[in-house]
């Protein structure tokens, strides 16, 4: 029993964190343009693309420093082509656009890499267990977790002491106050969804050396991702980073108990903090509603 | 009577005649009769929905969860309690519309993008239910083994069951029906208030407006007619689909909306037309269907974001 409850507690772990990793993304986008990306997930799709197809050239280390680059790249392109015009309309319209980019980036991955599942490889010394006791966690998994404890320290030391990151911080918080001091605050919303796109990109090569790839690997992410936000508080990074480790950890351990559960319970935990705490654990009263 | 007015009930009549000789042009066009049904279907769905979104300003997301539990709540009746058509259309549409009443007590109060997002995860747990339950909801394979039943009247009965073009001017009455009863509630006290919202929230409230029960009130009556459409596709298909419950259907639902113009009392049911075409003829020529139909939608986003309706409108107009 103990052995189950720890497997699936470091499954939980290592779950929530990649809804950190994509939530965080989603999160700093919506937080400073009020833009919902549901093309999120298909750019966590489109990284792991990347990365199959660098993989061959520069090696599974390349490509987990190059590919969300790339994906970073693809988010600014998109922002400029499409998302910037529709910052100044109702908040109705980006999420519509979105909507059909992600059935385009979707449908780009289909045409190009093919519908049925792709493996990405990962090094040998990755895929082996850490001790035959402990055989489920493999080398893979621990490396994930530290990839997104980097990223995401990453994350808020870039926040917190450049001067990029304190835009971003105070844009946030009043982004007017922030146009009116100087600062460019179209070019700090581009920035801004590229270092989400980037991180959605970071997530989509971990994923698919633990799961594989196939174009529609982000819808699966994407719901989890919302939940995270919503639980944690709109508003708070800090708050979806809690909330995506808290549903992630949740769902793994009411498999233990009750796997046909498993999915819903996400969607429990959400309806309990809507009707108690309406704002999300850490969320700012008043921020988006 | 001015030159807009004359235009609108010239409209409405156009579409009363096309709808209602449907069957008898559309197989010159290469169509079939349940592909019109269809298209009203979708329109109905997202006529309902226009009600929240372009009539009062709230973004929903997840509209395909009371589509989907008034086909499912349909195709149950039909299966395990009575073989009445009626009857099971009651039912479904009860069951959409309460499900979408009591989430909309949870909802009133977020707003934006917020609102969009909790409605999508709402959505989201009725897709698990019918998903998981597999003895009850049949699961992945969706539910079957109900068809619908004839029409009996008493004196005579009508066989919707197997004429297509019987079970086509069935689905015409309830969408004429239910259309009338939406421009009947636009029309009222109420619906002008939907509008205040709309427009601005804020001085609204000021008016003195209870803001939250009339967005809840709306959202609700939304439901009950998208729950509506919903039994009728499960009429349709003699099938509930789970699909029909995802978040996909949602935003096929939002997108039939906003290509056909969501300020317009007509709009969706050109988008449905539309939609309908794209998905029919698009896939059939290439598996990229996505793709074209992402990139129209796209288009019309950035483009022309009052739809088609909303064009044609403003050409009539200048």
């Amino acid at each position: 029993m103990l052995q189950v409850v720890m497997f699936n507690l470091t499954n939980g772990l290592i779950v929530g964190a990649f809804y950190v990793l994509m939530a965080l993304g989603l999160s700093m986008i919506i937080n400073l343009s009020n833009v919902v990306n549901f093309a999120h997930g298909n750019f966590l799709a489109l990284g792991g693309y990347f990365a199959f197809t660098l993989t061959p050239y520069i090696g599974f280390w390349g490509a987990l420093l190059v590919s969300p680059i790339l994906t970073a790249v693809f988010g600014y392109v998109i922002e400029q082509l499409m998302i910037k015009h529709v910052y100044a309309r109702n908040h109705i319209y980006s999420l519509l656009l979105t909507f059909g980019l992600g059935f385009i980036v979707q449908d780009i991955c289909r045409y190009i890499w093919g519908p049925s599942p792709l493996p990405l490889g990962i090094p040998d010394i990755l895929s082996t267990p850490l001790t035959p006791d402990l055989f489920f966690i493999t080398w893979y998994r621990v490396f994930m977790v530290v990839v997104v404890i980097v990223a995401v320290s990453g994350l808020f030391a870039f926040l917190r002491f450049t001067r990029v990151g304190m835009r971003i911080r105070a844009g946030t918080l009043d982004l007017d106050t922030v146009s009116a001091l100087g600062v460019n605050v179209a070019a700090l919303r581009s920035y801004n969804f590229a270092v989400g796109s980037y991180l959605a990109g970071l997530a989509g090569v971990l994923a698919a050396g633990q799961i594989g790839l196939n174009p529609n690997m982000g819808d699966d992410l994407i719901m989890p991702s919302f939940i995270a936000i919503i639980v944690g508080g709109v508003g708070s990074l800090t708050g979806t980073l809690l909330g995506g480790l808290l549903i992630g950890v949740a769902a793994a351990l009411t498999t233990v108990v009750m796997p046909s559960a498993s999915e819903a319970v996400i969607y429990v935990i959400m309806a309990i903090v809507l009707l108690l705490r309406p704002r999300g654990l850490l969320g700012e009263e008043g921020m988006l509603s | 009577m001015n030159g807009l007015t004359v235009n609108k009930y010239a409209t409405t009549a156009i579409i009363w005649i096309l709808l209602l000789t449907a069957p008898f042009w559309l197989p010159l066009l290469g169509g079939y009769t349940a592909l019109a049904g269809r298209v009203l279907v979708f329109a109905l769905a997202a006529m309902s929905f226009n009600m929240l979104l372009g009539f009062t300003g709230v973004m929903s997301f997840g509209h395909a969860a009371y589509f989907g539990l008034g086909a499912y709540g349909c195709g149950l009746f039909l299966k395990f309690v009575a073989a009445s058509t009626p009857l099971a259309i009651l039912a479904g549409t009860l069951l959409g519309g309460v499900a979408g009443t009591l989430f909309g007590l949870l909802l009133v109060r977020r707003r934006g993008v917020y609102f969009a997002m909790v409605t999508i995860a709402f959505g989201q747990v009725c897709f698990y239910i019918a998903y998981k339950w597999d003895d009850f909801t049949g699961g992945y394979d969706g539910l079957r083994g109900f068809v619908r039943a004839p029409l009996d009247f008493g004196l005579f009965k009508i066989d919707i069951t197997n004429n297509a073009n019987a079970f086509y001017f069935f689905i015409v009455t309830i969408f004429g029906l239910a259309a009338a009863a939406q421009a009947f509630i636009l029309r009222s006290p109420f619906g002008r208030t939907m509008l205040a919202i709309r427009e601005n929230e804020r001085r609204a409230r000021f008016l003195g407006l209870p803001i939250e029960r009339h967005i809840w009130l709306s959202f609700s009556i939304s439901c009950f007619f998208t729950a509506l459409a919903g039994s009728l596709y499960a009429l349709l298909n003699n099938f509930a689909d789970p699909l029909g419950l995802n978040y996909i259907m949602s935003g096929n639902i939002v997108m039939i909306t906003v290509m056909g113009g969501m300020r317009s009392f007509w709009g969706p049911l050109v988008g449905a037309v539309l939609f309908v075409m794209l998905q029919d003829y698009v896939s059939s020529m290439t598996t990229n269907w996505m793709f074209f139909v992402g990139l129209t939608f796209v288009c019309v986003v950035l483009f022309f974001p009052r739809g088609l309706m909303g064009m044609l409108q403003k050409g009539a107009r200048t």
